[in-house]
């Protein structure tokens, strides 16, 4: 048994034990850090299976924003489950059903990391032996996500954009004419603002250094995107979102989402204007490679536009509800 | 790498996996939440200190010895910021910390 083996098992039981507490939790606000705590352990999971860009997407968005979202979330609703005990009788079965369908499906999988997989045997022999010469990028999870792959990307990131414009429109309206004066001034504990005075910096550097070494190195538009999100984040909430629209107006996020798919799909359309096939990036360049180097730069660039503003975008909208006062 | 190099590396990480049980253990069964904010608070700084200090002993003169030495120092900042924090809530929430006077636990 190898030490992997024993890792990703003990992991594996520590997401079970933390699954088990959240279900067991009348507490939502324990429910949403527990729920981050399986993200993290799961994204430890994926860089014990050597995918680092995985894991790299998990923390940075399952333990990371997804949970600072839920627990904003709560600030609206109440921290606590509504009262007497929900009826668990059905609920069970189907999560009994569902996960033994789950179990009997794992039986047909192949063995992890086998050569001999119907997945490593269509393009992905290609992809392994061609990709950094054909794309100039060494890191082939870059290349297969925005050149091979980067129609289905596109519409990873129109869903991300899609999802912004619909929590938008669910939430304006209600909360934002609220009483300005109830707006957060955010946490004025001086440690506190020093602290994240000199860490903000920092995390938007890391932020760049993610996007633009993501064709090296894991990474790339969608890990950059929220963290320098975070970064945004961090300081709405040490210095209140007030301070943080001086920098960056909701008219001007808007716009920055707008412009991340508009740049994606706008490479994908000069792409056609140079004869060659949507997104097909070769041809936006004299030389093929380098053409696809700059392509694969600017789509991963539209990218990180649009996941850093939607999430800005729904942090603030959420933010306003808690304090605009309709509770 | 020197035999010293390498048992001076071990015992930082050795002693560091101590400190991080001993925090644990503290967290379990420490009294009142802020005698197990401090159990836990050492994990963070102490504990992960010196097994991140042993792996940069292990790692000699490179760039993830740097690339540790970052993460060490983030871990400085952050770990305290966050027990002051949380400590701050829980006072400002109007939790007593437990001295002893009333019942062997609050």
């Amino acid at each position: 048994m190898s030490v992997e083996y024993g890792l990703t098992l003990t992991l594996l039981a520590f997401m079970l034990l933390a699954a088990w507490a959240l279900a067991r939790s009348d507490d939502l606000l324990a429910a949403v850090m527990l729920a981050g705590i399986i993200s993290l352990a799961s994204a430890a999971v994926f860089t014990v299976m050597d995918a680092v860009d995985v894991a790299f997407t998990e923390a940075a968005v399952g333990a990371g924003v997804a949970t600072l979202l839920s627990v904003r979330a709560l600030g609206v609703l109440g921290e606590r489950r509504a009262a007497g005990r929900a009826r668990v009788g059905l609920p069970f079965l189907v999560v009994l059903v569902c996960g033994g369908l789950l179990l009997y499906g794992t039986a047909d999988l192949p063995a992890y990391g086998d050569p001999a997989a119907p997945a490593m045997q269509h393009v992905a022999p290609h992809y392994l032996a061609r990709g950094g010469v054909e794309t100039g990028v060494p890191n082939i999870v870059t290349a297969v996500l925005a050149s091979y792959r980067g129609f289905d990307t596109f519409g990873e990131l129109v869903v991300i954009f899609t999802a912004g414009l619909g929590v938008l429109t669910l939430l304006a309206g209600s909360g934002v004419s609220g009483a300005r004066s109830e707006v957060d001034a955010g946490d004025r504990d001086i440690i506190v603002r020093q602290v994240v005075k000199w860490l903000v910096p920092f995390v938007l550097l890391f932020a760049l250094y993610v996007q633009f070494h993501g064709d090296y190195g894991p990474g790339g538009g969608f890990q950059a995107g929220v963290i320098f999100a975070a970064g945004m984040v961090l300081y709405a909430l040490t210095f209140g979102l007030p301070r943080l629209e001086r920098v960056l107006p909701p008219s001007r996020l808007r716009l920055l989402a707008a412009t991340g798919v508009w740049l994606y799909g706008g490479v994908g359309v000069a792409c056609l204007l140079r004869g060659g096939a949507f997104l097909d990036y070769a041809v936006l360049a004299e030389d093929a490679v380098d053409g696809q180097h700059l392509g694969i730069l600017l789509v991963e660039l539209g990218v990180g536009l649009t996941v850093f503003s939607v999430m800005v975008l729904i942090y603030r909208a959420f933010t306003r509800q808690r304090h605009g006062g309709v509770e | 790498m020197s035999a010293v190099v390498d048992g001076l590396a071990w015992a930082a990480i050795g002693l560091g996996v101590f400190v991080c049980f001993s925090g644990a253990f503290g967290l379990l069964r420490f009294p009142d939440f802020y005698s197990r904010l401090h159990a836990a608070g050492v994990t963070d700084t102490l504990g992960a200190g010196l097994v991140l200090l042993g792996l940069m002993l292990q790692a000699g003169w490179s760039l993830a010895a740097a690339k540790l030495a970052l993460i060490l120092l983030f871990a400085w900042v952050s770990g305290p910021t966050a027990s002051h924090v949380l400590a701050r809530a829980a006072r400002h929430d109007g939790l007593e910390p437990w001295t002893g006077a009333e019942g062997r636990r609050r």
